[in-house]
């Protein structure tokens, strides 16, 4: 990253500090619903070294984890059935797009009636709220396999099932990647939903007993911390893989 | 005959539509092993449907195509075919991509050898660790070049390999293939739409005419090589192919103007 960027960068942010210090100060709000920087600050120091948002997060990455990497693997399953087959994707391909906008939130009452208080039904949250997306954008990668590579393979006496292995899977590499980009985002949001009305542990379930507690530096302290991990993933993990992989299959130059 | 069309005839379709498209019918040629045969014609004609028949990538409505005494129903390995676009496949570098087509039938490193070997022909043996992007658009058309031939097909089919690039490569390439046939002995077939670089490149022109795509011409071309565009033997064939040539593009141009005119009715 360029010097000039990170300078402004900061400026930014030290500005919207001094704003948010500024605001306080003059005592717009409480001190209960409105805390300082520095107490937020000493909110986000404290629930590190104590372990509690350590705790919350290990809890948080586990159910994440469980639940993109069975969203992806379902959605990938999903995407190659209603990709290959026109019969299925004509029977099944509208609801699909019904299911993918509804709000991952939608799921949590149904998942508790289902499972109860559980971490599983978090998981579950979890899982319907990647699955969707994913299978949508795998279907869209078989769609999208430019027909000139299969036609190159055929002459090169490739058929059947090694014609899908050997080229329909890597040439849907790009949107596969978007795919798990976007479950990823999805993912990351039905966690905080479905954890939010949890009975913990996890990030949203602290979130929530900081709320029922009053302790406001520590919802926004909560709050930072899923900012903040959601744009390191998707730009330290996601957005370079996809960028790599786009360079490589000569999609941007 | 070593490849032989026997009213060759094909179709399209639309049945929602319920309608369909004669592109040509009755289609005759024979070509004989080692030769470089080119198939020039205005577009529409049907060209590269029929290089495609060949290559068993789309199937005759009528007709049988026969290679050395054998029905052609299906893509195989001993038709090699370069298209206009290289399809090379971006996730495997150059060497990989010139030994898909052997993978299964040969060890590793036989494959990896005549690899090499269609490399070094095509003079990009620097590039064979390289990926597909970090290369021109000439240099991929010579690595496409080098994945059919590693095949070591019967039949080399070419449809507007060098269409998309631009003249000065184009000149450089023909001269290349030019080589590669006369070191490799490989019957071609070579579909362009391109008077000169047929005349340039051929033993033998098939010219084709349009609605209904038909054979018009079938001559031989007599010129000894390496062949000079400025020489009056070339420039005299080139004429000759213009003029038949003309009827055909005249009659595509005046459909579409009678078109134009029935839409502004």
């Amino acid at each position: 990253m360029k010097f000039n960027i990170v300078v402004k960068r900061v400026l930014f942010l030290a500005a919207i500090i001094g704003l948010w210090q500024l605001v306080f100060s003059i005592n717009v709000f409480a001190d209960v619903v409105f805390p300082s920087p520095g107490k937020v600050w000493t909110a986000l120091y404290e629930g590190f070294t104590q372990g509690d948002f350590v705790k919350a997060l290990g809890a948080s990455f586990k159910h994440l984890f469980a639940g993109l990497f069975m969203a992806i693997l379902l959605g990938t399953i999903v995407g190659v059935i209603l990709g290959k087959s026109k019969q299925a994707d004509e029977t099944a391909g509208m609801y699909l797009i019904a299911l993918q906008s509804i709000p991952s939130i939608v799921w949590v009452p149904l998942a508790i009636m289902l499972f109860g208080f559980t971490e599983f039904a978090v998981v579950f949250v979890v899982v319907l709220g990647g699955t969707f997306v994913m299978a949508l954008n795998v279907r869209s990668a078989i769609h999208n396999v430019p027909p000139h590579f299969v036609r190159a393979a055929r002459t090169m006496g490739t058929s059947g099932f090694g014609l899908f292995y050997r080229v329909e899977v890597p040439a849907s590499i790009p949107y596969f990647m978007s795919g798990v980009r976007l479950s990823w985002a999805f993912s990351w949001r039905a966690l905080m939903a479905g954890e939010l009305l949890s009975n913990g542990p996890g990030l949203g379930y602290s979130l929530r007993y900081a709320q029922d507690y009053a302790r406001m530096d520590q919802v926004i302290a909560i709050i930072i911390i899923i900012g903040l991990i959601g744009a390191i993933v998707d730009q330290l993990v996601f957005s370079k893989l996809e960028k790599n992989v786009m360079k490589r299959w000569g999609l941007v130059k | 005959m070593f490849l032989e069309l026997n009213h060759v005839g094909k179709t399209f379709t639309d049945e929602e539509k319920q309608s369909s498209f004669e592109v040509f019918s009755d289609i005759d040629i024979n070509v004989s092993e080692n030769e470089f045969v080119s198939i020039l014609g205005p577009s529409g004609c049907g060209k590269s449907t029929l290089l495609s028949m060949i290559a068993g990538l789309e199937s005759a409505t009528s007709g049988s195509i026969l290679l050395q005494e054998k029905e052609i129903k299906q893509a195989g390995r001993e038709r090699g075919m370069v298209f206009q676009q290289p399809s090379l496949f971006p996730w495997l570098n150059v060497r990989d991509n010139i030994t898909f087509p052997l993978k299964g039938i040969m060890s590793k490193k036989e494959a990896n050898e005549r690899a090499d070997h269609y490399l070094k022909m095509v003079h990009l043996s620097r590039f064979k660790n390289s990926f597909i992007y970090e290369l021109s658009g000439g240099m991929q058309q010579r690595v496409a070049i080098a994945r059919a031939l590693a095949m070591d097909p019967k039949v080399l089919l070419m449809d507007e390999p060098f269409g998309a690039l631009d003249e000065q490569t184009r000149h450089i390439l023909q001269d290349e293939l030019i080589k590669i046939w006369q070191e490799t002995q490989k019957t071609i077939l070579f579909v362009t739409h391109s008077i000169q670089e047929a005349i340039k490149l051929s033993d033998r022109v098939i010219v084709m005419g349009t609605r209904p795509g038909r054979v018009i011409s079938d001559f031989k071309v007599d010129i000894p090589r390496p062949r000079k565009r400025e020489d009056q033997v070339v420039i005299e064939h080139e004429k000759k192919v213009m003029d038949l040539l003309e009827g055909e593009i005249k009659k595509v141009l005046e459909e579409e103007l009678s078109n134009e005119i029935q839409y502004s009715r």
